[in-house]
């Protein structure tokens, strides 16, 4: 997940905001929607084999979150936190390196 | 996580990220992606103006935002003129807009805040030259308020007020061609880009920044939400779109045409490659898709022709 | 503080407003003509154009986009200004909301002319009282000086607690009749006016921000409160600096109602505009023919100067309020308010609405005393003939 350049703020968001509204409504918090754990809203899951991985990026360009992101050795990372499971990665990888699998929670 | 330098190397879009998960889009929603590709293109020195649209929610409700750039919410209509006050404001304050270093303003608005209200708006801002970027990006609907028809939503499209039913009412008028309305203001940079080539779309975007006065970008977004498509298929749709000719990738720069894609040597696919992936085009009869597919040609015939001509 | 040599011009209300504009600096102005606007909006591209004054000038497509350009061009830190009249005004009404939810200090001259149909030009004040519930202050010049000096003091209020304010002028009566005015050299406007500090300014990124998002009902309600609450700040600030122009450049505005002959008159007239004018002339007739009236000019009709009315009510036994404007089901708009204002308290003058003058019907002295007389009748006897009087009944 890329870090919010203000990640320590966030926590304060729902204090201070909540006493000391903003006059014009202003939000001086980039990236404070990483409060909002998306990954709740899965259903399916992308099951990642690294064996199969040709390091393309697909899955990485493509996602709308985005909610995948690359480790050292170029590989995907997929942040389940955020991932809403809608599948575009599985469809777009080339190799089938994602599936998306029922998620049993 | 920072990506590492060597994989940012080898990515072919830039690798910085100033768009945040934990924002409320539909899964699998192309508008969302199209922010995180303008935002990767400009950086954070952006100022974005968003209307009433699908992305007024998705940047996020008061107290969060997803966007690490400057944005300001503003009425349906005016994104245009917004925008125009704005570049107006850095001018009289010595600030470089566009270039190299300059601050970028971009207009986000979805097809129904530019085709339809917004279209005084835009006209305005395209006429008077302001040196800014307007992207509409197309679900093809006034998805925000319940996926209602707008200009446009294609021909023999369901939507929520042309429902098919009994009488066959579905969309019967062809999409409007608003890039060619935005050309016919003879501007210096016009081009229509899909989410399923990032790479052309940020290439545009970066194009946009440099070539001093308005531009245009058009950006085809799928919303399975409103097509009734499945999430995981929303850049296959996209890359359908293209290969179709239903939306070619074309530029318009100081009065020449480009196509990019498809291919004009080639046939393009046949659309009902496009339409059987979305629920919206299953009420359609044999004849709709015939005329569809004979508009989707006659379009595409006059795009080659201009781009022969004025190539 | 340096000396004060004003420099006298003779000039119509709308050159007025247009030097007004290139006194304070403004930075941008994006304005659509239309009558009776346009010669301030001329006399703005006649600075730029010989450069006299440094303005990026938006000509945009119409005036919702101009009020969407002017909001455009304060949120990106600049000083901004607008003009309209009547249809333009109406026309950017939603844009007049957000710029108010905004917290933008843009000021707009707003010149009174009546609302088609029928098609009038002339000076009639519905349009801008339409837009009272806005969120913007209102400010109603009575002559070509006030008009100058509304603009000027109306940026520092509006810079000061980030609420936007329109100044209103009468169409043709003001807007385009010449008079002498008083303007003030520009270093000393420069002392008055500093460089706008801007509450937010969309071309700082050191800390992305995004302004206007989306509030549920646990929020919204008290982003409200806090623009009503800069109303209410507003008042003491208004006082403020207009004590301030005052002591800088001798006219003193000091008090929301500009008051005459209160102490020993039985009744007063009120009302708002260059009417008053007309007012301030027949009442001094009026007096030296014994009669006992006064006036209470009403400068600013937002924030509404409820605590000064009340006073004023205290001390006499009659108010005559002219309205050049109607409210439709419902009485004139300046009598509404004020007569809502006295419910709550002891003080129960005869209050009366006159509606005069509307589309610009001529108001004369001659009207003013009728209506004195009138006034005079009713307060001697004790009964109202009627609550509202549609004074220029003609037929």
């Amino acid at each position: 997940m890329a870090e919010s350049p203000f990640k320590a703020d966030i926590e304060r968001v729902q204090k201070e905001y909540s006493e000391k509204m903003t006059p014009g409504a202003i939000v001086y918090l980039p990236g404070s929607s990483v409060v909002n754990k998306t990954g709740s809203w899965r259903v399916f899951m992308p099951e990642f084999n690294r064996d199969k991985c040709v390091r393309c990026y697909l899955c990485y360009i493509y996602c709308p979150e985005p909610a995948i992101y690359l480790d050292e050795e170029n590989y995907p990372v997929f942040d389940y936190d955020y991932c809403k499971g809608c599948g575009i990665c599985a469809n777009e990888c080339p190799t089938d390196a994602i599936v998306m699998v029922r998620e049993s929670k | 996580m920072e990506i590492p330098e060597n994989v940012k190397k080898r990515l072919s879009i830039p690798a910085e990220e100033h768009f945040f998960a934990g924002h409320t889009a539909c899964q699998g929603c192309g508008a969302s992606l199209g922010i995180r590709y303008v935002l990767k293109a400009y950086g954070r020195k952006t100022i974005f103006v968003i209307p009433a649209c699908c992305s007024t929610i998705i940047a996020g409700p008061w107290p969060y935002t997803a966007l690490d750039a400057n944005l300001f919410h503003t009425a349906f209509e005016t994104t245009g003129a917004v925008i125009s006050g704005i570049e107006a404001a850095l001018k009289a304050r010595g600030i470089k807009v566009k270039g190299e270093d300059g601050v970028m303003v971009v207009g986000w608005a979805g097809d129904g805040g530019t085709a339809d209200i917004g279209l005084q708006a835009l006209s305005g801002f395209l006429e008077r030259g302001h040196d800014a970027v307007y992207i509409m990006y197309d679900n093809e609907a006034y998805m925000n308020t319940g996926i209602q028809r707008s200009s446009s939503t294609p021909y023999g499209a369901w939507t929520t007020n042309t429902p098919g039913g009994k009488r066959h009412f579905l969309e019967k008028r062809h999409k409007k061609k608003v890039i060619d309305i935005v050309i016919a203001h003879e501007i210096p940079y016009a081009a229509t880009a899909s989410v399923a080539f990032p790479e052309d779309f940020i290439r545009k975007l970066k194009k946009a920044r440099k070539i001093p006065g308005p531009s245009f970008i058009q950006l085809f977004a799928p919303c399975p939400t409103g097509w009734r498509s499945p999430t995981d298929k929303s850049i296959e749709i996209a890359r359908l779109a293209v290969q179709t000719a239903y939306f070619p990738l074309f530029e318009y720069e100081n009065g020449k045409y480009k196509i990019n894609m498809p291919s004009p040597k080639k046939e393009p696919k046949p659309i009902e490659e496009f339409l059987k992936l979305q629920g919206r085009f299953k009420y359609m009869t044999k004849e709709d898709i015939e005329n569809l597919q004979a508009w989707v040609l006659h379009e595409w015939e006059k795009l080659k022709k201009l781009a022969e001509v004025f190539g | 503080m340096a000396e004060y040599k004003p420099i006298r011009k003779v000039v119509s209300g709308n050159y007025a407003a247009a030097y007004a504009v290139k006194h304070a600096r403004v930075q941008v102005v994006a304005a659509y003509p239309i009558t009776p606007q346009t010669s301030i909006i001329e006399k703005i591209a006649e600075f730029i154009a010989n450069g006299e004054a440094d303005i990026q000038y938006v000509p945009v497509e119409s005036e919702h986009s101009a009020m969407a350009a002017t909001i455009g061009a304060s949120a990106a830190g600049a000083r901004a200004f607008t003009a309209t009249a009547a249809q333009g005004l109406a026309l950017m009404h939603e844009m007049l909301h957000w710029a108010s939810g905004a917290r933008l200090p843009i000021v707009m001259v707003d010149v009174n002319r009546a609302m088609a149909p029928p098609w009038s030009v002339w000076d009639d004040q519905t349009d801008s009282l339409a837009q009272r519930d806005t969120g913007w202050m209102q400010f109603y010049a009575e002559n070509n000086q006030e008009v100058y000096d509304g603009v000027l003091m109306s940026f520092k209020v509006a810079e000061t607690v980030n609420v936007p304010i329109m100044v209103v002028e009468s169409a043709f009566i003001l807007s385009h009749t010449y008079d002498v005015v008083e303007m003030i050299p520009q270093e000393l406007v420069d002392e008055f006016l500093p460089p706008r500090k801007p509450l937010y300014d969309l071309a700082d990124f050191s800390r992305p921000f995004s302004v206007g998002a989306l509030a549920t009902p646990n929020d919204y309600y008290e982003f409200r409160y806090k623009l009503a609450k800069a109303h209410e700040e507003a008042k003491k600030v208004i006082k403020d600096v207009g004590k301030e122009f005052g002591e800088r450049f001798g006219r003193d505005y000091s008090d929301m109602i500009e008051k005459g002959y209160i102490e020993d008159a039985d009744f007063v007239f009120m009302g708002m505009g260059s009417l008053m004018g007309t007012v301030k002339e027949a009442v001094d007739l009026l007096r030296k023919e014994g009669y006992k009236v006064g006036y209470a000019k009403v400068r600013w009709f937002r924030p509404f100067p409820k605590e000064e009315l009340r006073e004023i009510a205290e001390s006499v036994k009659g108010i005559a309020v002219l309205d050049r404007n109607f409210s439709f089901g419902q009485e004139g708009i300046l009598f509404n308010e004020a007569k809502g204002v006295l419910y709550n308290t002891d003080a129960r003058p005869i209050i009366k609405n006159y509606i005069v003058g509307l589309g610009g019907r001529d108001f004369t002295v001659l009207d003013v005393k009728a209506i004195a007389d009138n006034m005079k009748a009713i307060i001697e006897s004790g009964k109202f003939d009627r609550e509202v009087e549609w004074y220029h009944l003609k037929r």
